[in-house]
């Protein structure tokens, strides 16, 4: 019997928006696929140690996922994700992060190393696909299928988000197959809590925010639990059209939610030194004032502690329940044109 | 309407020049200081990057000079700058500014079209136009070359501070000169006043390139005077970057055969093999360039946070382990302190100059015997 290529990826970055479509990909052509495990200490300090202090905290755990996996597989996944979409980008450094792995780190495997990039059209994002596809088939018709099949995954996976799950619970219930008990409690406040994905859902990396908040009594909503049609036309309103692909995602998601749900508070997670998040925080912030709505931003590096960042949450929790009493919080709902 | 814009190193005497050849009346914003950085840095993000606080300080000092509307390029990213005139904008309304933003988008408007645009409002024949764009551009050059010569001199004259005040008066010069022939002949005037600066012969001259991030290699303010201070170490500098160069580059689509960073792109490869925004691969490129003709070192400066930069740097020791040129990155913020720069310049230098004449040296050991 063949020995099935083992394909690794990292559990970092764009795992946690992708992971499905890309699992289901390669082992629909036969390969074997690993992961890393969850982002521990000793990940997150190799990556601290193998790359530059100025990089932000999700590009270093990345960096310490792809030493903890480097050996234990043949290939390892590796894309560039330049775009995965038309007219927007993901990060500069998403852009360079190949480069800069193969230039910082040794001893890596073989790569699949392929530049995905949609800014002109949706069609360059399959032909990536049927490139990576390439290394282990060269039927096109079979790399079709698998591309097929991985992509209605993928849309199982963002389905089971828009029914209010989270990522990492929502990979569990396509790997297991049936869903588990979503925790019913009945929440005292409804909070957005924004940011990057891989931030806020690397439980590590967040220092169990949304946990926290969760024990606190807050039901969570998420970007990700928003359809994207929703969150586009939202975003469309915006003044300028924003060019990150996560920004934009964030920003329609604050707006909507400050216009017309239920949310009594945003938490907005973000690491130190990231770019696209020094405009998009602000930009919520600025909204969320306007609104009148309570809004807490929390920086996190390699430094923090769990026990400032409950603090913190506390106290922003504390503040929503005082100024839920005197339920004035919430200035006039007025239109979208008035916050941006 | 009063129109103003932010500073980056000598853009003002070009802008300036050309603006009021569209006979619009032109708020150059006071030069930077501590002031500016403080006010920017008083109502800017805290993470965002240091070009945009700089750029808020211009808007609120230009303010009270009377300003009421910025003219600022837009861009679709993936770097930030792309939405600076959005996030300054929003901060500028939020403050209480009533500031009229005039953002030239590419590629959707062209410079031209921005020109015709700037035209209706401005009412003036395309014969001014032709002129205002032919003497902004003069005024460009020639500040560039003259820039240029001044950086040979710093690091050579033997009465520090000599070339700076004829390259200070230049420019003064030329910013108040109107025709073409007045701005050739106080190049002229500089180049003679220049060349008449007493020099030691005797120093041990080297090169040191700047490459990075296009606004801390053109505003003196935002680098701590860097190239001063490299000068007075007895380096010769050369940037990746010239404002002549940039504008050829990006605002006349590169129709002259001026040094283009387009080699720099291709040089980028195998080290960086895409482009990360901002000049993230124009410095990988410039890196790799400068090393093979002939530099002693390198230095990286760019604004703390700045992606596509940090991209760069991460990459750069491969360059010094394949081109053999040293390397040195330079983050620059609010808290960078001129002292503490100083004595990071000094250590690079001396250390590229012992690696520079150390070959002398072995050569007198071995003579020595
Ligand atoms: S978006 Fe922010 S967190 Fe993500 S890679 Fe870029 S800088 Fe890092
Ligand atoms: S190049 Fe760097 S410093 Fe300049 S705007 Fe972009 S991220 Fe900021």
């Amino acid at each position: 019997m063949l020995v099935s290529v083992k394909v690794g990826i990292p559990r970092a970055l764009f795992y946690y928006y992708l992971f499905p479509l890309w699992k289901a990909f390669f082992e629909y052509l036969g390969a074997q696929v690993v992961v890393s495990p969850p982002t521990n200490k000793e990940i997150l300090n190799m990556g601290v140690r193998e790359s530059v202090d100025e990089a932000c905290l999700p590009v270093k755990i990345y960096y310490g996922h792809v030493m903890y996996i480097k050996d234990k597989v043949d290939l390892l996944f590796l894309p560039r994700l330049v775009s995965i979409e038309k007219k927007a980008y993901i990060c500069p450094k998403f852009m360079g992060l190949p480069d800069m792995i193969r230039s910082n780190l040794t001893g890596l495997p073989p790569v699949i190393n392929v530049d995905v990039n949609a800014v002109k059209g949706q069609r360059a994002y399959k032909k990536a696909f049927f490139e990576m596809g390439s290394h282990f088939s060269s039927s096109f018709r079979k790399i079709n299928r698998a591309w097929n099949e991985a992509f209605k995954l993928q849309s199982r996976f963002e389905e089971l988000l828009v029914s209010g799950y989270f990522p990492l619970e929502a990979i569990g219930i396509l790997e297991s197959g049936h869903k588990g008990e979503k925790d019913k409690h009945d929440a005292a406040h409804e909070i957005a809590v924004l940011g990057h994905g891989y931030t806020i859902y690397d439980n590590f990396l967040s220092l169990n925010t949304i946990k926290h908040l969760k024990e606190m009594g807050a039901k969570i909503n998420t970007v990700e639990n928003l359809p994207l049609n929703i969150i586009e036309r939202t975003a469309a309103k915006l003044p300028k059209r924003m060019f990150w692909t996560m920004g934009k995602r964030i920003l329609g998601a604050a707006l909507y939610y400050l216009e017309r749900s239920q949310i009594d508070g945003i938490v907005y997670v973000t690491v130190f030194g990231c770019g696209p998040d020094s405009m998009i925080a602000d930009l919520t912030e600025r909204y969320a004032r306007r609104r009148g709505m309570p809004f807490i931003l929390i920086t996190l590096d390699e430094h923090s502690g769990e026990a400032g960042v409950i603090t913190r949450l506390e106290a922003f929790m504390d503040m929503l329940a005082w100024s839920g009493k005197n339920e004035n919080h919430f200035s006039s709902h007025g239109k979208l044109v008035d916050i941006c | 309407m009063k129109i103003t814009f932010p500073h980056m190193g000598n853009l003002w005497i070009s802008a300036k020049a050309l603006l009021e050849g569209l006979n619009l009346e032109v708020v150059v914003p006071p030069p930077c200081t501590k002031k500016t950085l403080s006010l920017g840095v008083l109502h800017a993000p805290e993470f965002i990057c240091l070009p945009l606080k700089i750029n808020l300080g211009n808007y609120i000092e230009a303010a009270e000079k009377g300003a009421d509307t910025i003219i600022i390029a837009g861009g679709r990213g993936p770097c930030r700058f792309g939405y600076y005139c959005r996030l300054e904008k929003e901060i500028m309304d939020d403050l209480g500014y009533n500031y009229e933003m005039i953002v030239l988008e590419p590629p959707e408007k062209s410079f031209f079209e921005v020109i015709q645009d700037i035209r209706a409002i401005a009412k003036c024949s395309m014969l001014q136009i032709m002129n205002a764009v032919r003497t902004a551009w003069l005024k460009c050059c020639v500040v560039d070359e003259i820039e240029r010569k001044v950086q040979m001199i710093r690091a050579r004259e033997s009465c520090p501070g000599l070339a700076d005040g004829i390259y200070k008066e230049a420019l003064k010069d030329i910013d108040s000169a109107q025709r073409g022939k007045e701005i050739i002949s106080i190049k002229r005037r500089a180049f003679e006043a220049l060349n008449e600066v007493p020099v030691d012969p005797k120093r041990e001259i080297v090169r040191i390139a700047l490459v990075g991030e296009i606004y801390t290699i053109l505003e003196p303010f935002a680098n701590q005077n860097i190239e001063k201070h490299l000068g007075k170490l007895g380096a010769e500098v050369k940037r990746s970057l010239y404002l002549s160069s940039w504008v050829n580059d990006h605002l006349l689509g590169g129709v002259l055969p001026l040094e283009s960073t387009k080699e720099a792109c291709r040089l980028a490869a195998p080290y960086l093999n895409y482009f990360v925004g901002g000049h993230g691969r124009e410095t990988v490129g410039s890196a790799v360039k400068f090393s093979r003709e002939g530099f002693d070192g390198i230095i990286q400066i760019a604004p703390l946070t700045c992606g596509p930069e940090i991209v760069a740097e991460a990459i750069l020791p491969e360059i010094y382990l394949s081109e053999g040129v040293p390397v040195m990155t330079i983050y620059m913020d609010e808290q960078t302190g001129e002292a503490g720069l100083i004595t990071r310049l000094e250590a690079f230098v001396d250390m590229t100059r012992r690696i520079k004449f150390s070959e002398k040296d072995s050569d007198l050991l071995i003579l020595r015997g």
